[in-house]
């Protein structure tokens, strides 16, 4: 019998390209179905188009042509308001350089998604950052200005931010791209403890061959096409 | 606290110089605005008080005699003809009590006061001082010029030949209170009256000429039994006397003169000081306006990064936008509270400095809640506003773009 249920993530013919006159194909017709719970790596050479797949993943930037829907949303329709709020309430984002704000602390930092879409931080939206910190292996370190964490620290910030609202889908562009190998390592484990323990959904983008063997899947996106799509 | 009010007050406080240095500004722009608008509404509120204080605010005479010809020419008569203007005779307004019932009745009349005034001689020992008769109704008058606290010797009394005098005649004449003169009028009536009080109004002709005396009395010096020459009026907005003074006219038939009309030169002179002042007022707020803009510009191109991922997590575009509208409206508020105090000070110290020898200040300065309120609005709206293209900028940014190109 059928799963009922719809995928996850369903990226159907995604084409996208550049320029006015002379366009450049980014994308050129990408279909993708991801479950959840699964761990995928997207892997290819610079300029293969990982970086603006994710982003058409993850509602920042809009297809040329295509359609992406998460879980029974369909988003190719949606305004911005409709966007904002998809991505507030599915996704979660992990940048290669983090990206905290610097005027915050770690707390304020991780309570962003939450606090940012509602408007009034409340005192759930504090004991969950908190908790997710501890997660993290940050409890000793809520109130620092996330100027004053090293990079491993400010990334496991990052990745407690895009976990506050439990999304099921996270997508990680190069999460270790800027840390040492001991900090890479710490990183991987929990984006691999988050997917274990709640079931979220990860979609990395790495050059890193180790980061990407170890996930559950890899899709390797070369000019702009998949070229393989393997579990392992 | 909401979340943008909490991540404005951030940016304003992690970015210490740049705050201080556009709430200098801001404080600055206020200041001058305070002052000068403290020290130009002073001038013009005394100015105006000065000249309103020695006349009434609408004045209605008799109409001009015009010449009647004796021939007229018809379609068969051509007639060569020189027609000279008639010498105006001192008359009575017809039915003056009809005439000022009429009058209260209009919309913006607070009082009004019949009088005579006409010209005569003043006589003192050797002394022979040309004058202006004026034959007021006591309590009438007060309404319109309230001569009692004018008065720098004696008392306003007008009963039983006591007259009041201007201060520069009384010295003029060598004259004091309790003294008599002998004074005639235009129709040739001759009396000896006594000084009762001797006023200063700060008007060197009205100071220097005005001999004030009962109605009763002028109407005997003039021949004009039970009869007044002038109607005064007092109006409660005094911006509204020239309007009003057409509607008195148009309703009485009697033409009527307002202070404006009369001061046509000091209120193009008022108008000219207050077009200067909506200029100043005008660069000032502008260069806070840019002060505003740039700094808030400038803080959006350093954010555009933090924006693109506070846009990529899910907070929506009103809500950035209200981030740097609050960090404007908060520069503009609080420029303008430092600005108004430092303003204010800066008046009252000015006014307390330049004193004229009796003391009194010789730059009056004006400064009242509805100034401070109207400078403070003015830079806060002002900050709001300033704030919007940054605001808007900062909104409308794509998140992937800021991400990625900070």
């Amino acid at each position: 019998m059928a799963d009922p249920s719809p995928p996850l993530l369903l990226v159907k013919n995604v084409v996208k390209e550049y320029g006015d006159v002379a366009r450049t194909r980014a994308l050129g017709g990408v279909d993708l179905t991801v479950g959840r719970g699964e761990l995928v790596a997207l892997v290819g050479p610079s300029g293969s188009g990982k970086s603006t797949l994710l982003n058409i993943i993850g509602l920042l930037d809009r297809p040329t042509s295509g359609s992406v829907a998460l879980g029974s949303t369909e988003t190719t329709a949606l305004d911005d308001r409709g966007l904002t709020d998809v991505r507030a309430r599915m996704l979660g984002f992990i940048f290669q350089f983090h990206h905290l704000l610097p005027a915050f602390t770690a707390l304020e930092n991780v309570m962003i998604p939450a606090w940012g879409h509602d408007g009034w931080p409340s005192a759930k939206m504090r004991t969950d950052a908190a908790d997710i910190l501890r997660e993290v292996g940050l409890g000793d370190r809520i109130d620092y200005r996330s100027t004053n964490l090293s990079g491993g620290q400010q990334q496991r910030v990052a990745i407690a931010r895009a976990l506050l609202r439990r999304p099921p889908l996270v997508l990680a562009d190069e999460p270790t791209g800027n840390l040492d190998t001991a900090s890479s390592a710490e990183v991987l484990d929990l984006m691999r403890r988050f997917n274990r323990d709640l079931g979220t959904t990860f979609i990395i983008v790495t050059h890193d061959l180790r980061i990407a063997e170890s996930c559950d899947r890899i899709i390797e996106l070369v000019d702009g096409v998949v070229t393989s799509d393997r579990r392992r | 606290m909401p979340f943008e009010w909490f991540l404005a007050l951030r940016y304003l406080r992690d970015a210490k110089g740049q705050t201080a240095l556009i709430l200098g500004g801001v404080a600055i722009g206020v200041s001058v605005i305070v002052f000068l608008s403290a020290l130009i509404g002073g001038l013009q509120a005394s100015l105006i008080e000065k000249t309103l204080g020695a006349q009434p605010h609408i004045t209605l005479h008799v109409p001009r005699e015009a010449p009647r010809p004796l021939v007229e020419p018809t379609a068969k008569v051509a007639i060569a003809r020189q027609i000279e203007e008639t010498s105006q005779r001192l008359r009575s307004i017809d039915q003056w009590p009809t005439v000022m019932a009429a009058v209260e009745r209009i919309p913006g009349v607070i009082a009004t006061s019949p009088s005579i005034n006409g010209a005569g001689f003043a006589v003192r020992s050797g002394a022979k001082r040309p004058i202006v008769i004026r034959g007021v109704d006591r309590e009438r008058v007060l309404a319109i010029i309230d001569l009692r606290k004018r008065m720098v010797a004696g008392h306003f009394e007008l009963d039983g030949g006591t007259v009041a005098i201007g201060a520069k005649l009384a010295a003029d004449l060598g004259a004091t209170v309790g003294d008599k003169l002998r004074i005639s009028s235009s129709e040739g009536v001759e009396d000896v009256v006594t000084i009762g009080g001797i006023f200063r109004l700060g008007n060197e002709g009205v100071d220097g000429s005005w001999l004030v005396t009962s109605l009763r009395h002028a109407q005997s010096l003039y021949g004009l039994a039970g009869g007044v020459t002038t109607i005064e009026l007092k109006v409660a907005d005094v911006f509204a006397a020239e309007r009003i003074a057409g509607e008195v006219q148009s309703r009485t038939g009697i033409p009527a003169d307002s202070w404006m009309k009369i001061n046509a030169e000091l209120l193009a002179g008022l108008s000219a000081q207050s077009s200067s002042k909506l200029m100043i007022q005008f660069f000032v707020i502008l260069a806070v306006a840019l002060g505003i803009a740039s700094v808030l510009i400038v803080s959006v191109v350093q954010k555009s990064r933090e924006i693109g991922i506070l846009r990529a997590v899910g907070t929506p575009r009103g809500r950035i936008l209200r981030v740097f509208l609050i960090q404007g409206g908060l520069l503009g508020i609080g420029g303008s509270v430092v600005g108004c105090a430092f303003g204010a000070l800066l008046a009252k110290l000015f006014e307390s400095l330049a004193r004229d020898p009796g003391g009194a200040p010789k730059f009056p300065v004006q400064i009242d809640a509805s100034l401070l309120l109207f400078a403070s609005a003015l830079a806060t709206g002002v900050g709001l506003l300033a704030a919007t293209i940054p605001a808007r900028r900062a909104a409308a940014l794509d998140p992937a773009t800021a991400i990625r190109n900070g």
